[in-house]
């Protein structure tokens, strides 16, 4: 178990460092970092000034040193655009992401679970028919255009719910169900398969044997032995929702981290991007490491791959 | 891979309907594949064939024009069957537009992806040693965080344009060929035919080349097919978004993302447009899901 500890947090770490020298080293790829962030209308000194400035005029290995030597103090930079630290802004914003991405996890978690074991128990059903069509048309759907069918038909027609915004729990309901639409479609058809399975299982059939109630034997015996596919796949849609809330985000002028750092690329603030970008992966390596090592206390055979 | 509609045995169906049910899903499939194929056959012939015939200009506004809805909508016209934008282009003509550079990016990524993925899957696997651990390790890190990341950090620097999005998709999209190629030549490698060859004193590039690929190639194509799915969506997502395209280009994405000026009063530019793109990558869908289960039924992922 230390083994695979001490394996899963350096992989981690890697990952974390691969990120912050990909963002950074990319801006050196592109030739002259100075030239490509200033404006169409800069002069030459205006742009020697600003790499100056920038720190662009040193070593690319002093500046990724001075980078990360600042950055794991929390330290990013200064936002080009709103001369403020980009660790600030990023972290005035990140609650809105949680509520979003946690709401849209909920969703997928709780109904395609649901739609799945009730889809496998009324296997070729009507309603099981319902739910491939559902998990096909998921598939298909990009999130930005399942969230601009929802606000044309739940907030524009019907006039249910507003466009756009950050307010109450009116305000969460659209930019939620559109995120959650697709991980809502891959769970159900997850746990309908891996349900299957199981319900074909000998201790199923005992359990029913010896006369254990009908639900009782669904969700104790079955369903428990079916989520162990699902919960890698929950880790999975976590990746999902964080690069699908910088989409729904900047649909529903959601004021989370994925629309500021849409504004921040437009706008060319590269500090913040930067920022943005190493935090949301370290935050999403986080999040994988701590599912990785639950899972290696679940299922102990992960530990020896 | 998500897109494997049922098809398990029916080891525990109800007696007495199973064969008949079977027949009705596997029908159900074939005219999904069917349906798919033909989306994209059209919608390729249509890329090809209108811009060399079709007078209309894709970005030619024409402000009286502007927000006419479908033709079969009061106030519609049949000179633009599916209606105008906010600047009185013509929808139609541009979703069939939006048609070349979803395919041309589509397809340009994954060969992109394909020919670094697969060269580096290869030496990955047959190799060993430390080439395996270095490639294997960048799989992992780059597999360990969202890629939209990867895209937003290179989209921050360089100038937008078709050219680069498709750069930038096959370049980052090499990772899932290199796993699966390297997974594959593992087990081709205990083969005896590759010892064979070895003993006959083939060179290495002569095995890699002439006895690996052939037999690896199958899930090549599958992943090809699928990952064309997977690059429509995120280049029409980041142009949704305003990043990797000029605006002004007939994409699906940015179609959509203009139509929310005027969502209150036109529902046609997003519907049509977003119709389109889920279609497209429907067909693509399915299509790798046949290709899959024709070309080698053992990658079928059971999800």
């Amino acid at each position: 178990m230390l083994r695979y500890v001490v394996h899963r947090v350096l992989l981690a770490v890697l990952v974390v460092a691969g990120v912050s020298i990909v963002s950074f080293g990319l801006l050196f790829l592109s030739g002259d970092p100075a030239a490509a962030l200033a404006g169409d209308n800069w002069t030459r000194t205006q742009i020697d000034e600003f790499r100056h400035q920038m720190g662009f005029d040193r070593p690319w290995y002093v500046q990724y040193g001075d980078f990360v030597s600042h950055a794991v103090r929390g330290d990013f930079g200064t936002s080009l655009r709103e001369h403020r630290p980009v660790f600030e802004l990023l972290m005035e914003r990140m609650p809105a992401t949680l509520e979003l991405t946690g709401t849209a996890f909920g969703i997928s978690a709780v109904l395609g679970i649901a739609l799945g074991v009730v889809s496998a128990t009324r296997r070729r059903s009507l309603y099981d028919r319902a739910v491939l069509v559902l998990t096909l048309a998921g598939q298909s759907m990009p999130v930005f255009w399942v969230g601009t069918m929802l606000i044309l038909v739940f907030a524009v027609r019907l006039g249910w719910l507003p466009i756009a915004g950050m307010g109450g729990l009116s305000h969460l309901v659209l930019p939620a169900t559109a995120l959650g639409f697709f991980p809502v479609a891959r769970n159900a058809r997850v746990v309908r398969s891996s349900m299957l399975e199981v319900l074909g299982a000998d201790y199923v059939r005992t359990a029913r044997a010896k006369g254990l109630p009908g639900p009782r034997v669904l969700l104790g015996h079955a369903l428990r032995n079916a989520l162990l596919p699902v919960v890698t796949l929950l880790a999975l849609d976590i990746g999902y929702l964080l690069s699908g809330a910088v989409i729904t985000e900047s649909i529903f002028a959601w004021p989370g981290v994925g629309r500021l750092t849409v504004a921040a690329v437009l706008g060319k603030d590269l500090p913040l991007v930067e920022a943005a970008v190493v935090v949301l992966a370290a935050g999403f390596v986080m999040i994988n490491l701590t599912v990785d090592l639950c899972y290696g206390v679940i299922d102990p055979r992960v530990r020896f791959e | 891979m998500m897109l494997a509609p049922a098809r398990r045995p029916a080891l525990h169906a109800a007696p007495g309907r199973g064969a008949a049910a079977e027949l009705m899903a596997r029908l159900l499939r074939d005219r999904l594949t069917l349906a798919g194929a033909g989306i994209l056959a059209l919608l390729a012939a249509l890329a090809v064939i209108v811009p060399l015939v079709s007078p209309v200009d894709p970005t030619a506004t024409s402000l009286p024009d502007r927000l006419l809805p479908p033709a079969w909508v009061p106030r519609g016209t049949t000179a633009h069957l599916l209606g105008t934008d906010g600047l009185g282009r013509d929808i139609l003509i541009r979703i069939v537009y939006g048609g070349r550079i979803s395919l041309t990016v589509g397809f340009g990524a994954a060969l992109i992806a394909a020919a670094l993925g697969v060269p580096l899957g290869l030496c990955s696997g047959y190799f060993g040693g430390a080439a395996d651990a270095v490639i294997m390790r960048l799989v992992d890190i780059q597999l360990g965080f969202p890629s939209i990341l990867l895209y937003i950090s290179a989209l921050a620097v360089v100038k937008p344009g078709l050219f680069n999005m498709v750069a930038i998709l096959g370049i980052a999209g090499w990772v899932i060929h290199a796993r699966v190629i390297r997974a594959q030549v593992l087990a081709q490698r205990q083969m005896e035919y590759v010892e064979a060859a070895r003993a006959l004193g083939s060179s290495h590039l002569w095995i890699l080349s002439r006895h690996v690929l052939p037999n690896v190639l199958a899930p090549v194509v599958v992943i090809s097919t699928y990952s064309i799915a997977v690059f429509i969506i995120t280049a029409s997502s980041l142009s949704f978004l305003g990043l990797g395209l000029p605006p002004s280009t007939p994409d699906w994405g940015q179609m959509i993302a203009t139509s929310m000026n005027y969502i209150r009063r036109a529902w046609w530019p997003s519907t049509f447009a977003g119709l389109a793109l889920s279609l497209t990558v429907f067909g693509v869908s399915v299509l790798g899901d046949w290709l899959r289960d024709y070309l080698d039924p053992r990658l079928r992922v059971e999800t």
